[in-house]
């Protein structure tokens, strides 16, 4: 079946994660979609299977323009989707999950069910057991079931996002010959990845997604050379050297040191890394998102915990301070969705260095204990309420100082992104020894992301160790002074900045050497 | 239901969304005379007789204030729980468990003089609550059982543990009966105003008790620290916040005043310890508390306003021969019509 987009488009309030779209995916092939996350891949996979409505533009599906409102009214169109962690019911068994999640009169019985079941995987090769649980199944197989189920539904057209991500070679290879199989059978597939060899191994064509649009020529048949969809992908190199400011280095001194670290977070699975990032130094993290970069940060912020291996902070032995410790002293973590994980949102902002003054008395008092004296419980007992008064001052210094536009009292809520960012770094504390920063300047305008660099800058020349991960090639290349690359689990030697060029960072991104 | 956006806009839903209790109230009184009219009865008599009811005598007045008294205490502290983003269904069996300790104080000490007697068995209540919820923050923080479903287990395991005490060791001399454990001999019941049920101590103490709430969450770092933790787990975390401890703490403090106001129920209203000495009282503060949201201010007119409707309704099978059960309808609508009004304020933004 063939399917053709025109001009679709999707806004999440401000953000056009589509920005009209047009494409034409023909019978019987396989597309490759490409892009880095947040490029709006997966909002129009999901604008394609019914799980979102467009805002704009139009949908046909062998030159018949259809609405798909619902997922299962996307199904009955013939439209399927594999997500990424594939839905299903984790209670059911395999067959159970094929029965009740096909459309009604489908399949009569359960006996039906199990019989197209392992008729249809059969045919694919797959090995399913119909009476296993789901949650004993591994996700290369729930993955299979899912496209199973999708086929006995009558899907003609098969959307996969990511599909590889969390699998198995073996399971990969099962998968690229059971695709390579329905296309041939004149299904279309379109297949979302941000992965290059994988794109280049089985998809007839190819379009390229960034920041909501198409970019380049729209479609290409495949084979392309790499450099040029990474070019697309990422964005030119032209402009970024020049950007590059000079600027003075502070003497390295202190910040972490690692040892032999390793460090397990679902999927990611970082081995013996040994590694310094010292005070002074900006630290680029690069990669695609999900290689590891936010995992090494979150090791870092004492969020999880080292299986083995040692790290120390400013020489101290800190491999088992939790994310409370850290933070005393002074390892400040800024998350990148600023508002599940940094701010409160409905909490003012005179209230956010109210609620930190807390934490920098607290310190300030297991520092002064000596001296109790009557004078002094007068002082604890001022010191268990709110000073109103000068954390509205804390507020107003901050706004001055940061060109934050808000007021003390508006809901944290209430600020745009880039003003949430510079509340962030507003509330950091002043001993601040290493800063951990997750995507500082995604969603911002131009103008704050220039004011949070330059704080980050200051930070770093007065001698905290900074280190952040970026999505963005040119913020990397522009303010780090050392680089570390991540593919799949795996992490690079620090590179330095002047070794680096726009390219080179692309191919090591795309898993170029590893 | 999300309204579109240039609906939002409009300024009449904006004058809508700010006359939200007003319109809850009249939402209530609409489904509960809907309720009322299908069995033929005259709803503007019965919230006629549901509002004099209550203030038609000095007896009616007192067991308002005494049905009051409870119902502020625990709500009181359903604030600090819901400040900290926990429903604490539990705090039925909190205050059953409040009421066995206050009585196993007193059975110990029936020969002490009574005022060290009631200090101590208001002391052994706000024990008692404190440390059943102290056993929901356990199992929520280190079992991942949800405090709603753990509160509500520990609910039916107080009422069992009030139960074996009223037929088993405090059982009354002679036959165990429903109607409770032996009563506390008279000396050691809580004074009374003259001629009235109504013992001045709760009361006062309930005040109290709101007037400190309020000021600690308002005022104090720890009682911000309960509001950032409730708002945002995560982002107190990264602050610094010692949010499990916090969450301790916020249940114990709702036990503790749930157990004080099972502790006054036995030494100001019952005198013993009977199987349902919570009375559903936790679950209308529950309801108190969902209209008050986490504003402290509001608490105290919501209270009264629900004892009214509570001890109004019991003139109802008098008067007009409906059941006194419909106050429990307009309550029930009351939060509902809130709840969703509130819904759709949230969805504007």
């Amino acid at each position: 079946m063939e399917v053709v987009v025109t001009n679709l488009t999707k806004t999440f309030g401000s953000l056009r994660a589509n920005d009209s779209i047009s494409l034409r995916f023909a019978a019987g092939q396989i597309h490759g979609v490409l892009g880095e996350n947040g490029a709006g891949k997966s909002t129009l996979m999901k604008l394609l299977s019914g799980f979102l409505k467009r805002d704009g533009g139009s949908i046909s599906l062998d030159g018949q323009v259809v609405e798909l409102d619902t997922p299962a009214e996307a199904l009955r169109a013939g439209i399927g989707m594999v997500h990424q962690d594939p839905l299903d019911v984790p209670a059911f068994t395999a067959l159970e999950n094929i029965y009740f999640g096909s459309q009604r009169h489908q399949l009569p019985s359960l006996q039906a069910a199990r019989k197209a079941l392992l008729e249809q995987s059969q045919a694919l090769a797959f090995s399913i057991d119909p009476d296993t649980r789901i949650s004993s199944l591994s996700v290369g197989q729930r993955q299979q079931l899912e496209i199973v189920r999708l086929l006995i539904c009558g899907a003609r057209v098969l959307i996969l996002d990511e599909p590889t991500t969390g699998i198995t070679a073996a399971q990969s290879r099962a998968l690229f010959n059971a695709l390579r199989q329905l296309a041939a059978e004149g299904k279309t597939v379109l297949f979302v990845s941000h992965k290059l060899e994988e794109v280049a191994e089985i998809c007839h064509t190819v379009s390229v997604l960034r920041a909501g649009k198409v970019m380049g020529e729209g479609q290409m048949m495949m084979p392309q050379p790499q450099e040029k969809l990474l070019e697309l992908m990422f964005g030119t190199a032209a402009s970024s050297h020049q950007k590059q400011t000079l600027r003075q280095r502070a003497t390295p001194q202190g910040g972490w040191s690692l040892s032999n670290v390793s460090v397990r977070e679902g999927p990611i699975n970082l081995q013996n890394i040994s590694l310094d990032f010292r005070g002074g130094e900006i630290t680029g993290l690069a990669g695609l998102e999900g290689s590891g970069q936010q995992t090494l940060l979150r090791l870092l912020a004492g969020r999880i915990r080292p299986q083995s291996g040692q790290i120390k902070l400013n020489g101290v032995d800190v491999t088992n301070c939790n994310s409370r410790e850290l933070l005393q002293r002074g390892v400040e973590y800024l998350p990148a969705d600023r508002l599940h994980d940094g701010l409160i949102g409905s909490f003012t902002l005179t209230e956010h260095f109210a609620l930190l003054a807390d934490n920098h008395a607290a310190s300030d008092a297991s520092q002064a204990n000596s001296k109790q004296t009557a004078q002094d419980s007068k002082h604890k007992l001022r010191r268990l309420l709110v000073d109103w008064q000068s954390a509205l001052q804390a507020a107003e210094q901050a706004i001055a100082a940061y060109r934050i536009k808000a007021t003390p009292s508006s809901p944290i809520v209430s600020l745009s992104g880039g003003n949430q960012q510079r509340a962030l770094l507003a509330l950091l504390s002043n001993k601040c020894q290493g800063l951990l920063l997750e995507q500082p300047t995604r969603g911002l305008d131009i103008a704050s992301a220039e004011m949070v660099w330059q704080q980050l800058i200051a930070r770093s020349e007065s001698g905290t160790a900074v280190v952040f991960a970026s999505a963005d090639l040119d913020e990397i290349l522009e303010y780090s002074d050392r680089v570390i690359v991540f593919f799949g689990g795996k992490v690079s030697a620090p590179l330095e900045r002047a070794q680096l060029s726009h390219s080179l960072l692309g191919e090591l991104i795309g898993g170029v050497g590893f | 239901m999300v309204f579109p956006k240039d609906i939002q806009e409009r300024r009449w839903f904006k004058i809508v969304m700010q006359l939200q209790p007003v319109l809850a109230l009249l939402g209530a009184l609409l489904i509960t005379s809907l309720v009322l009219l299908t069995s033929d009865t005259n709803p503007i008599e019965v919230f006629r007789v549901l509002v004099v009811g209550a203030f038609s005598t000095p007896i009616k007045i007192s067991d308002t204030i005494a049905l009051t008294t409870p119902l502020l205490l625990c709500a009181t502290g359903l604030v600090i729980t819901f400040a900290a983003g926990m429903y604490n269904l539990g705090v039925e069996g909190q205050m059953a468990m409040g009421a066995v300790g206050a009585m196993a104080v007193t059975r110990m000490l029936e020969t002490a003089p009574p005022p060290l007697v009631w200090a101590l068995a208001l002391l052994g209540g706000i024990l008692g609550g404190a440390i059943w919820a102290i056993i929901v923050a356990c199992l929520k923080l280190f079992g991942r059982i949800s405090e709603i479903f753990a509160g509500m287990g520990l609910n039916f395991l107080a009422t069992g543990v009030c139960l074996y005490l009223v037929f088993g060791p405090w059982k009354r001399p002679g036959t165990a009966s429903m109607s409770g454990t032996q009563p506390l001999p008279e000396h050691l019941w809580l004074p009374t105003l003259s001629g009235l049920r109504l013992a001045p101590l709760g009361p006062i103490l309930a005040l109290i008790a709101l007037a400190i709430v309020w000021f600690v969450l308002a005022r104090t770092k720890w009682g911000l620290s309960i509001r950032a933790i409730g708002n945002n787990m995560n982002a107190s975390e990264r602050m610094g916040i010692p949010s499990t401890r916090r969450m301790i703490e916020a249940l114990a403090c709702c036990g503790a005043l749930a157990g004080l106001a099972g502790a006054l129920q036995v030494l100001a209203v019952f005198h013993t310890l009977i199987p349902n000495i919570s009375s559903g009282i936790g679950l209308l503060a529950l309801l108190v508390v969902l209209l008050a949201n986490t504003r402290a201010a509001w608490i105290l007119p919501i209270s009264v306003l629900f004892a009214v409707f509570t001890v109004g309704s019991t003139q109802l099978p008098l008067t007009l021969q409906i059941d006194s059960s419909i106050s429990g309808v307009l309550q029930g609508a009351l939060v509902l019509t809130a709840l969703a009004l509130r819904g759709l304020k949230s969805n504007k933004a």
